[in-house]
């Protein structure tokens, strides 16, 4: 299996996998989930990152330091939010 | 040892962290943990990317990483939690612009025809967040009027734009070296992105946020495609099936579909005057206070007010009293209640209401028949009894909070005027009605005095 079924494979699992995780998260969790996944979002800055290195200073490396900074926020903010937000989240004391 | 391999695998670590992180945040109890466990899993994929043997230059990666790692951490220590809809929204943004970036920079001229596809895909999915994201923000964030934009000819500009678009992608697909395609299709995608979110309304917010998450999902995942790279499309996808998920359970609590908040507001819905029967019975705060004092059950349903008035700890002051007083108090929840999926939730939580005394509407509304007070907050719409009573009302159908069935009802409420869907309310004619008019903060202040005395 190569290229393009390969990754179509891992997408058809990973889409399966993520709907049945989601589904178990409670409604009290919804928002500390939205900017959880904003933070997963961030991923592309694993992509970024070689486009940001290539060295050729040329405008693909430019669009990449772009997309290295955009991607940053997100995972730096969406995780340090989503912790700041889960801290909140106490059960009754007895 | 090959870096290759030790890509693969690393890639194959995060992976698995990212999924058993969003699995511990199935439980309050193990969330706080599972999203460690995420950030684990990120960490763990910049660092092997950051191996790569195509890098030679680290100086822009430093210093995009700084820039934006520092402009997150700000924002995230900052954020005030009523603002956290904004907040998302713009993230959901910035994930979009990242992908749109990262698929732009992946063009080269000889890319093949399912990269050059999965290139565009990224463009458009990732633009479309980007400018959608942008005008959500907006309507949030109250910086742009929160209503709908509607105009004529709306339809035919927004079926030229899609035109367009297809167009341009078909003609860059086969001549990848001509820009102007590519700047055509950039363009027409930031465009539609602002189309699609304009005529939507400030209730179906809510849904529209929820959506662009699952975009920012999916423009990474088109992105992971564009570099033949399978964690992005892991994480992208989780990503786009949560938003898609919460995009379902949004609509459903308002009982529409998703073309239908898409496509046409509650503006278009005939709105049939109905006479409602009955009269506003005002309280005062210190009538108010002796039928609390009285009460043995108490049922508090927050809405969108509640974050406006900023009355989110004073209501944990009201429910500490009541309990001390012999009362048992809960918290309903609307799934749509607040900007966005879960914001009561949250608001509350940081007032440090417990999160077990939150309950969701289908565990507060078979219980309400043994309620002796049901408190309205700041909520309007998920109250309306009209969708349980009148057919001819555009929310018919919408599963509502059935605070009436409680033995009186207090309707916290600045003035009579219609909640966000414009809809007249029967609730506030009902027999066991009573209006608190005045602002939420200071009424339930008033009775946190009088309680605490």
């Amino acid at each position: 299996m190569n290229g393009a079924e390969y990754l179509l494979f891992i997408l058809m699992l990973s889409v399966f996998l993520g709907f049945e995780l989601i589904n178990k998260v409670p409604a009290t969790l919804h928002t500390p989930l939205m900017s959880g996944a904003n933070a997963v979002s961030g991923i592309t800055a694993v992509g970024a990152v070689a486009l940001a290195g290539s060295g050729e200073g040329d405008l693909a490396q430019w669009l990449g330091a772009g997309a290295v900074a955009l991607a940053s926020i997100n995972v730096v903010g969406g995780y340090l939010v989503t912790d700041r937000m889960l801290g909140f989240f106490k059960k009754r004391e007895n | 040892m090959d870096t290759s391999l030790v890509t693969g695998l690393g890639y194959v670590v995060a992976s698995g962290l990212f999924i058993f992180g969003l699995k511990m945040l199935g439980s309050p109890a193990t969330a706080r943990r599972g999203n460690m466990v995420s950030a684990a899993g990120m960490l763990v994929a910049i660092v092997v990317a950051l191996l790569d043997q195509g890098i030679v230059d680290y100086t822009y990666i430093a210093g995009g990483m700084v820039v934006g790692g520092l402009i997150g951490a700000v924002v995230a220590r900052s954020v005030a939690m009523t603002s956290m809809p904004e907040m998302v929204a713009l993230f959901n943004g910035l994930g979009g612009s990242a992908s749109l970036l990262v698929g732009w920079a992946a063009l080269s001229p000889d890319s093949a025809t399912f990269t050059l596809i999965t290139i565009v895909l990224s463009i458009l999915i990732g633009g479309v967040t980007l400018t959608g994201s942008l005008i959500a923000y907006g309507k949030l964030s109250e910086k742009l009027g929160s209503g709908q934009i509607v105009f004529r000819g709306q339809q035919i500009v927004n079926s030229l734009v899609v035109l367009g678009i297809v167009a341009g992608a078909t003609l860059f697909v086969m001549e990848p070296t001509n820009t102007t395609y590519l700047y055509a299709v950039i363009g027409l995608a930031l465009v539609f992105g602002i189309m699609v979110v304009i005529p939507i309304g400030g209730a179906d917010m809510p849904v529209v946020i929820s959506l662009l998450n699952s975009y920012s999902g999916l423009a990474a995942c088109a992105a992971g495609f564009a570099i033949d790279n399978n964690v992005l499309i892991v994480a992208g996808s989780l990503v786009g099936a949560s938003g898609i998920i919460l995009t379902q359970i949004m609509c459903k609590a308002m009982n529409r579909s998703l073309s239908n908040v898409l496509f046409s507001g509650f503006a278009s819905v005939s709105n049939e005057v109905t006479e409602i029967e009955g009269e506003i019975k005002p309280i005062s705060a210190d009538d108010a206070y002796y039928i609390l004092e009285a009460a043995s059950s108490v049922a508090i349903v927050p809405g969108y007010g509640m974050a406006v008035a900023q009355a989110q700890h004073v209501v944990k002051e009201l429910s500490n009293l009541l309990e001390a007083n012999g009362a048992e108090v809960v918290f309903g929840i609307h799934p749509v209640a607040g900007r966005m999926p879960g914001h009561m939730n949250v608001l509350l939580a940081e007032a440090d209401v417990p999160y077990d005394q939150l309950l969701e509407m289908d565990e507060v509304n078979p219980r309400m028949d043994s309620v002796d007070v049901a408190i309205v907050i700041g909520a309007n719409d998920v109250v309306n009894p009209a969708a349980r009573e009148v057919e001819s009302s555009p929310i018919y159908g919408m599963p509502v909070i059935n605070v009436a069935d409680a033995r009186t009802v207090f309707v916290l409420k600045r003035s009579m005027a219609s909640g966000f869907a414009g809809i007249e309310n029967p609730l506030f004619y009902k027999e066991n009605t009573r209006m608190l008019f005045g602002d939420a903060k200071e009424s339930l202040g008033k009775l946190v005095s009088e309680l605490s005395s």
